[in-house]
């Protein structure tokens, strides 16, 4: 469409327009030439049950076999994905503990939601202490608790929340560090860049936008608005010059942070269940999406095809986070559930 | 504690918010989208090999095998 020659312009109508008249490159016109995936099936290998409701969030430890989960319930529990025993456990004051993280140290664990706080909680040894009395406050938002994340150490952690901020904190005093203002509704997800790109990472909300932060300055230093719903999860490309989001508008987007644009989109009509998580496999060739209508579609982040879809799950996928070693990923379900999968030569 | 709350805010404020943000947005400089994909094309290429959740684990190395059991030949 033409640029407005007369009257007055917003910025937001220049750059609407500006991005319409450029051209669509998407990574698949790039890609044309690569060889397609065959089809293939990953499998569950492990099936980790015991938490008492809906599973909300779960996160890997660094030693690629401990997870961490929360759940509706208010539990947190710790388990041995090998051996499938549960580690720790521990039961939160609140219910809906929508966001949970090992700390890089595999020495900890952060969690919180309905109680708007995120805790810390240091892992014992001894199996009999009480993980609870150990318990550290560390953040306070006005509304619920999102998402968490250590940064590099254990002595930071960020977070986002139903007030529309996210903040950075320093764990052993609870101080605020950084605040970041910018999105117009709840902020629902967060990812850390990888260690090699820099500070910066990005969020995701109701307001449909992903946002990327410095996270020094606190400074918004691009945002993307494609996505028709709300974003439920970000996360960083393999490389950090990039990052992949899923919406309740039932699709997948790349956008590449260099070129300052969504350069792919992974749907298809048949897909009309919202996406809560996204994350990438090693190489960043895969892009494993967990769906609203108990499925996981595995896309090939090139060709912009579906290479899978995987059923197992009796409800809701909520979470799903490749293992730090690229070897499998886990599900977390409202079925109650985790799910280890791989895939089989 | 985090000095706003979105729910505080009017339409008003947060359009000139989106405004600012827009502004500092349009001083970018921007790379070619083609060269982006390009070197991400690069970049999957150069690591796929190694990636088990394209190209399967052999049972051997495989650290979530099947727990013990006994198997019938």
């Amino acid at each position: 469409p033409p640029l407005e020659t007369g009257g007055a312009s917003s910025p937001s109508d220049v750059m609407t327009a500006a991005s319409a008249v450029s051209s669509a490159v998407t990574v698949h016109q790039v890609a044309e030439k690569v060889e397609g995936l065959g089809q293939f099936v990953m499998k569950t290998r492990r099936t980790l049950k015991g938490h008492g409701n809906k599973v909300l969030c779960m996160d890997w430890c660094k030693d690629k076999r401990r997870i961490v989960s929360s759940s509706q319930d208010g539990k947190v529990i710790v388990w041995d994905a090998f051996t499938t025993n549960k580690e720790h456990a521990v039961t939160m004051p609140c219910t809906w503990v929508m966001a949970c993280a090992y700390a890089p140290s595999g020495c900890a664990v952060a969690c919180g939601g309905l109680d708007n706080k995120c805790s810390v909680y240091p892992l014992s040894l001894d199996k009999n202490e009480n993980l609870a009395a150990k318990k550290k406050s560390v953040a306070m938002h006005t509304n619920y608790l999102s998402a968490c994340s250590f940064t590099n150490s254990d002595m930071q952690i960020l977070t986002s929340s139903g007030d529309g901020t996210c903040a950075l904190w320093d764990v052993e005093s609870g101080q605020l560090l950084q605040s970041f203002h910018g999105h117009a509704a709840d902020v629902l997800c967060l990812d850390l860049a990888p260690s090699e790109t820099g500070n910066t990472f990005v969020s995701g909300g109701c307001d449909k936008k992903a946002n990327v932060w410095d996270m020094r300055s606190g400074q918004c230093i691009q945002s993307f608005e494609t996505h028709e719903s709300d974003i439920n999860s970000v996360r960083y490309y393999p490389s950090g010059d990039a990052f992949a989001s899923g919406s309740d508008d039932a699709t997948c987007r790349l956008y590449d942070l260099r070129a300052d644009r969504e350069v792919a989109i992974y749907s298809k009509e048949s897909i009309i269940f919202g996406v809560s998580s996204v994350d990438f496999s090693l190489s960043g060739r895969l892009l494993f999406g967990g769906y609203n209508d108990y499925t996981i579609n595995v896309w090939d982040v090139l060709k912009g095809t579906r290479v899978s879809i995987l059923f197992g799950h009796e409800n809701r996928v909520s979470t799903l986070r490749v293992s730090p070693d690229g070897t499998a990923f886990c599900t977390g379900s409202w079925d109650h559930t985790l799910r280890v999968w791989i895939l089989m030569c | 504690m985090p000095v706003i709350n979105v729910d505080d805010l009017t339409d008003k404020d947060k359009a000139l918010m989106e405004v600012n943000q827009l502004k500092l947005e349009v001083k970018l400089e921007r790379w070619l989208t083609s060269k982006c994909c390009e070197e991400m094309k690069e970049y999957i290429q150069e690591r796929v090999e190694e990636d088990t959740l394209v190209k399967g684990i052999s049972e051997e190395k495989n650290p979530f095998k099947e727990k013990g059991g006994c198997v019938i030949c």
